[in-house]
């Protein structure tokens, strides 16, 4: 009902007015001056209105990205300040920097071995099951898919939550840092498989194949020389999309953590909590040190926030679609 | 139809590795946590925590609030993406960058964040003491809070307005302009109804995200009562696994649902305009 609705005054507004638009253009060529000023007039009295919608406008964008980049600006500012209650005035220091590195360095560490053991796995049960379920077009693959991307819409602490339920009792598996790594591919893992999905899907790679196949290419052959190949955009923006992730996982990870188990964002957490400011700050420099290369590189790939959006194959629908 | 270049074998061989990982620890340990949930008598369980007026409270507080800022979000991010799409200035790619980096915080970053703004040594109470005589501090509050999930949901929208209004067709909207439609009819008529497919997917991510963010809310305050922060304190100071489980399992119902009615919404939608 909706979508009629949508589709139709959609179509309406469209085509109306295209219809109208040429019949104007044919008049104002045969008489011009009958026909220019009751078009002419109405653009005049909107001026002045566009004008001042555009100006609000400019001004709300300010103001937003006031909003969202002066918080950033502070923190790097108070992490690098002798003394943040009394201001820059107190000279600027690295030694908030040297504390936090001292204090933290574990927790940073942990992190970075998190997410390399994070991309490992989702690499390999990510990549082959993304391009499975490109290849394939039936209900079940569809389902399956369906079912994969479900530990991302159930919000991190739910699946925490179940994961302790059922292992939080074997205490080796618990006090390791393989407890977090699981609950980090639980989450990103959706990420990989659409990321590749999204890119196989958007290369016919079963004409492709079945050409390679003819010739007497064998299965192996073909993953190397066409598979791969194309997907690669694909693994490439689901390997930043996951490494980004688990380097920013707090949700599931302040469950799963114990005291020996702490990543970074637990250890940021900790610093706000009883640290001051300069040090929470120090180490949120230290927090956008490591994820600010892997950002510019999504930009520069053209990754969106959902990991899939990649500007070459916007042509591709499910690419585009920011909740699948 | 059969597909010679791919058999049955090597599918379901290159889908185990992800599907065992999945039913290992996600599928199975979810459905632990429904058993767990039920107890011995599932219905009554489930009825005395959804009527228990403290956890009935912070359900609704957290729908309000997140409701509260999908709208918001959607408002501020539609007027501020349409003016980034249509306008040139110095250095707008890196504004752009700036406005993506909020995408990968943490939650406990945005909460300082929020604490940078408006807390104790905060900008604005900084500003406000200045101007007014009195130091303006809400970090540590639902204000806060609203601030917080605005901050990590702003750029997500604008960013998915000015993918969807970069394809919008430029000649529907000069034609609009040429027969004297108002500013107005022309985002009624014509902006709107193109950007609502992406508009609402947007808002069902927003909302679905708001209602499970626990790190801005821990980092704010652990006595605000938005549902995250109640489970997280029922399971760690009470010890109270069923009602966790039972209040996760609503979360997580939830946000599953408004993500796929959206996702239904827009794939029927993008299909119409097809």
């Amino acid at each position: 009902m909706g979508r009629a609705g949508r589709g139709t005054q959609f179509d309406r507004a469209g085509r109306g007015s295209r219809g109208i638009s040429n019949a104007m253009i044919k008049n104002t060529m045969t008489s011009p001056l009958s026909t220019t000023a009751p078009i002419a007039r109405p653009i005049r009295l909107h001026q002045p209105m566009r004008f001042w919608i555009t100006l609000l406008q400019a001004l709300l964008t300010a103001l937003l990205c006031a909003f969202l980049i002066v918080p950033m600006v502070m923190s790097v500012l108070a992490g690098l300040t002798v003394n943040y209650f009394r201001g820059l005035s107190s000279g600027l220091t690295l030694h908030w920097i040297g504390t936090v590195l001292s204090t933290y360095s574990d927790s940073v560490l942990a992190s970075l071995y998190v997410a390399a053991a994070t991309l490992a796995i989702t690499l390999l049960t990510g990549v082959p099951a993304g391009y499975a379920l490109a290849r394939s077009q039936t209900r079940l693959s569809r389902l399956i898919e369906e079912m994969l991307v479900l530990p991302i819409a159930v919000p991190g602490l739910a699946s925490a939550l179940a994961i302790l339920a059922i292992y939080g009792g074997f205490s080796v598996f618990r006090n390791s840092l393989w407890f977090i790594v699981v609950g980090h591919v639980v989450f990103t893992l959706p990420f990989m498989v659409r990321s590749v999905a999204a890119v196989c899907a958007s290369v016919d790679l079963r004409t492709l194949e079945e050409g390679a196949a003819s010739l007497g290419a064998s299965f192996v052959q073909r993953c190397l020389t066409i598979v791969l190949p194309n997907a690669w955009p694909g693994v490439l923006a689901g390997a930043l999309t996951v490494v980004t992730l688990s380097l920013g996982e707090f949700n599931l990870t302040w469950m799963l953590h114990t005291p020996d188990t702490k990543t970074l964002p637990v250890g940021l957490a900790d610093a706000y909590a009883s640290m001051r400011i300069e040090i929470g700050s120090a180490y949120t420099i230290i927090f956008f040190a490591i994820t600010m290369p892997l950002l510019i590189a999504m930009q520069m790939l053209g990754v969106g926030p959902g990991g899939t959006v990649n500007r070459k194959l916007e042509r591709n629908p499910r690419a585009e679609d920011p909740t699948s | 139809m059969h597909d010679l270049t791919f058999p049955l074998r090597w599918r379901v061989l290159l889908l185990a590795p992800a599907l065992a990982f999945f039913t290992c620890f996600w599928l199975l340990p979810i459905a632990r946590l429904i058993q767990l949930s039920g107890g011995a008598h599932p219905l009554a369980t489930y009825y005395a925590v959804l009527t228990n007026s403290r956890y009935l409270a912070s359900l609704l507080a957290t729908v309000a609030l997140s409701g509260l800022v999908t709208i918001t979000t959607l408002l501020l991010s539609l007027i501020v993406g349409l003016f980034l799409v249509r306008h040139r200035f110095p250095a707008r790619r890196l504004l752009l960058a700036l406005l993506t980096f909020p995408l990968a915080f943490p939650g406990v970053v945005v909460g300082f964040m929020v604490i940078m703004l408006a807390g104790r040594q905060g900008l604005i109470g900084a500003m406000s003491l200045a101007l007014t005589g009195s130091k303006w501090v809400f970090a540590y509050s639902m204000t806060g809070l609203f601030a917080g999930y605005l901050y990590f949901s702003i750029p997500r929208v604008i960013l998915t307005v000015m993918a969807a209004a970069g394809k919008l067709d430029g000649s529907l909207e000069e034609a609009a302009r040429s027969l004297g439609a108002s500013p107005w009819q022309i985002m009624r008529d014509i902006i709107l109804p193109a950007l609502a497919p992406a508009l609402t997917a947007a808002a069902a991510i927003c909302f679905a995200t708001s209602m499970g963010a626990f790190g801005t809310a821990f980092t704010l305050a652990t006595d605000i009562d938005v549902l995250p922060m109640t489970i997280y304190t029922e399971f760690t100071l009470n010890a109270n696994m069923v009602t966790a489980a039972v209040l996760s399992l609503v979360l997580g119902a939830v946000t599953w649902a408004v993500l796929a009615a959206a996702r239904n919404l827009t794939g029927q939608a993008a299909a119409a305009a097809a």
